[in-house]
């Protein structure tokens, strides 16, 4: 009875063109953000801020990256977790090389410096397509990698070949470094991944989005109605790398504060990241986050099934999340494979029309 | 001649041979790529599967042993026999025919008609599906694979070249399975040409390539051709786990040859048989020369994780549709 356009009269076109039309969605999101910033602050601990909800958030920013290229724009990329290297390896060299430059600037600036990155790699898109570009941005995972484990400068020829995030804070708060509080975290990374959805949600459904969609659809047909192919692909390669670079550079900064590139920039990242866009849903940014949630939660949620209550041995269980991620992949797929945000979309069409659906 | 000179040769050579075992994985790739038009991302732990297969009934392992022992709290592991190698690669064989029934029926029917991006998806899902199974199969330890191939440098090689070089220089050094392996890659590629040419299913499994629908129209069953494609996948994947297996041994990274097999395709062409050997030996070749003139003395080694990428890359920039791969048209 609640969800419905019944009774919710516009007066003004930006109205009826606003991002969420009925009052009901609205309030939900409002609720939502408030919930986000009021009350968990409060409720959050140590573990559940580094077993779910930090990685949940950094990867929901990676997910819409993700979701922008290849979701909006159609270009399939598996290069995730080499641009993540990237956003992680750019704010390691700042802060370390600039002391006193503030960590948000230093965040956004790795994002920077990541979408630089990825518009070089984003060029060979406007001659390969499909599969081949898939493969080709493979080239770009493994160079990185290498890179990053070859040249001695960018880990600061330290003798481990790590990389560690020094401390620095932001408002007296400390946010990276080992003197974090928890929701001190929590609100730093809350607040870009708010702000970067904002944008994300803003972006694909002005003239850009448009023309991403419209380039994925048939690119020769939007070349014909006049998009700019070499500008709006590398756009969505730009901004698409700007916000991995960003979830890059968290995940290093304030999750995991010291990393080894091979290890937690593989090839494993970015097909991590790519089923998540999947399952979510490609071409949502609601589907980032619900990818997120889902990839995130599912293997804590196991492992404690496995190992917590039936008490098996931690690399049977292993096996066995292999086996049923790998399950639970093909099965999404065959049931709905437009990912979680299609089933949500199919909740309210049957909302709108409960109790009497005719 | 300087003795570096035979180095690089050597190195060549070794190139070669490397690159036939890319051309074997790469080969299972574009048999089920043509038929299908479904890249197969599984096709690398499928060979590991078939690999763990192997081992397991060769040596008599319980399957799920290590399972079983959990929750029974019991202490089984092993039937306690030997199998012939001949059986245990026929027993093999069987399991992979096996699997291509259960993803035809249980994945692939429900998946006609999906974008290729889903079908790539779905075969992601079933490559991490295999390899939960296989370790939980026959557990995750590494396996001395030994089906009776020869092992070791092969010596008669070395003794005749010994002579070319100067003082240092002792010969070119083969192994001898890389031989094995590119005869074997030979005889397979000509029978797969031979059959896909002369037999009525092999003439089946052409038309469904060409053009699903038309294929359907004159009554060839889509769902027999999937299985008997994905099962000749699973053949070339179990000749590929062998070779492999033999070389280092039957582990999870055997999985990750995959990853070799990609920059083949790509240069080869995903619909191309004679593309994915000339890639094979392109990649092969070009990857140890790359690490021996250029990468090991200037850029600090390991260069082979991405040259062929890189390669494969610049290649397409210039040939979008790779070496022998059917012209792409697009039409609005």
């Amino acid at each position: 009875m609640l969800y419905r356009e019944a009774g919710d009269f516009k007066t003004s076109y930006s109205k009826d063109q606003q991002t969420f039309p009925i009052a009901f969605d609205r309030w939900g999101y409002f609720l939502t953000v408030a919930f986000a910033f009021l009350i968990v602050p409060f409720m959050i601990n140590d573990y559940w801020l580094n077993a779910v909800i930090l990685p949940f958030l950094i990867y929901a920013i990676a997910a819409i990256g993700l979701n922008i290229l290849t979701g909006y724009c159609g270009q399939v990329s598996l290069g995730t977790g080499g641009f993540m290297a990237v956003g992680a390896y750019a704010a390691y060299k700042l802060m370390t090389g600039f002391p006193d430059l503030n960590i948000v600037f230093v965040i956004i600036l790795s994002g920077g410096v990541t979408a630089m990155v990825g518009v070089i790699f984003g060029l060979p898109s406007l001659r390969i397509k499909g599969f081949y570009l898939a493969v080709a941005t493979l080239a770009a995972q493994f160079f990185l990698v290498w890179l990053f484990n070859k040249v001695p400068w960018f880990y600061n020829y330290s003798a481990s070949g790590q990389i560690s995030a020094p401390e620095r804070s932001i408002f007296g708060f400390a946010v990276t470094g080992a003197n974090t509080l928890p929701h001190v975290s929590y609100l730093f990374c809350l607040c870009f991944v708010f702000v970067l959805a904002w944008m994300a949600r803003n972006l694909t459904r002005g003239a850009n989005g448009r023309k991403w969609m419209a380039i994925r659809d048939m690119d020769i047909a939007a070349e014909i109605i006049g998009v700019n192919p070499l500008k709006t692909k590398l756009l969505a390669f730009a901004i698409s790398s700007f916000y991995i670079g960003i979830a890059g550079a968290l995940l290093f900064a304030v999750y995991l504060g010291a990393a080894e590139v091979g290890e937690a920039f593989g090839i494993t990242k970015s097909f991590l990241v790519l089923f998540m866009i999947i399952i979510g849903g490609l071409g949502s940014i609601f589907g980032s986050f619900a990818g997120a949630a889902f990839m995130v939660l599912m293997p804590v949620l196991l492992k404690n099934i496995m190992v917590g209550q039936l008490g098996w041995p931690t690399d049977l269980a292993a096996h066995f999340e292999f086996v049923i991620v790998g399950g639970l992949i093909v099965l999404f797929l065959i049931l709905e494979p437009h990912g979680l945000a299609q089933i949500w979309r199919i909740v309210k069409e049957k909302l709108r029309l409960w109790p009497f659906p005719h | 001649m300087s003795a570096n000179f035979y180095y690089g040769i050597e190195v060549f050579l070794n190139g070669l041979m490397a690159g036939v075992m890319y051309s074997l994985v790469a080969l299972g790739f574009v048999l089920i790529f043509k038929a299908s038009g479904i890249f197969n991302y599984a096709q690398g732990v499928m060979a590991l599967f078939a690999a763990l297969c192997l081992v397991g009934f060769q040596t008599g392992q319980i399957p799920f042993a290590h399972l079983i022992n959990a929750i029974f709290g019991t202490q089984i592991h092993h039937f306690g026999w030997q199998m012939p190698a001949l059986l245990a690669i026929i027993c093999a064989l069987l399991m992979m025919i096996l699997f291509a029934f259960i993803v035809e029926r249980y994945v692939l029917k429900h998946l006609v008609n999906q974008e290729p991006i889903i079908l790539f998806m779905a075969t992601i899902g079933l490559a991490y599906f295999m390899e939960g199974f296989g370790d939980l199969m026959w557990g995750s330890d590494i396996k001395k694979l030994d089906v009776g191939l020869p092992q070791g440098g092969n010596v008669w090689l070395e003794e005749k070249t010994a002579s070319l070089g100067g003082e240092d220089f002792y010969g070119f050094y083969l192994d001898n399975l890389d031989i094995w392996a590119t005869i074997l890659a030979a005889i397979l590629v000509t029978s797969l040409v031979l059959f896909s040419q002369y037999t009525k299913t092999g003439r089946a499994l052409r038309a469904v390539a060409d053009d699903h629908q038309a294929a359907l129209s004159v009554g060839i069953s889509l769902r027999t051709i999937w299985v008997i494609v994905w099962s000749i996948a699973g053949f070339v994947a179990l000749v590929a786990g062998i070779m492999w297996g033999s070389k280092s041994g039957v582990q999870f990274s055997l999985s990750l040859i995959a990853l070799k097999a990609l920059p083949v395709l790509m240069l080869g062409g995903f619909t191309s048989i004679p593309g994915a050997i000339v890639g094979g030996l392109i990649i092969g070749v070009g990857e140890k020369m790359f690490e021996f003139l250029i990468g090991a003395p200037f850029l600090g080694g390991a260069t082979e994780n991405w040259f062929a990428y890189m390669l494969a890359l610049l290649f397409l920039v210039f040939r979008p549709q790779g070496l022998f791969g059917e012209k792409i048209i697009e039409r609005v």
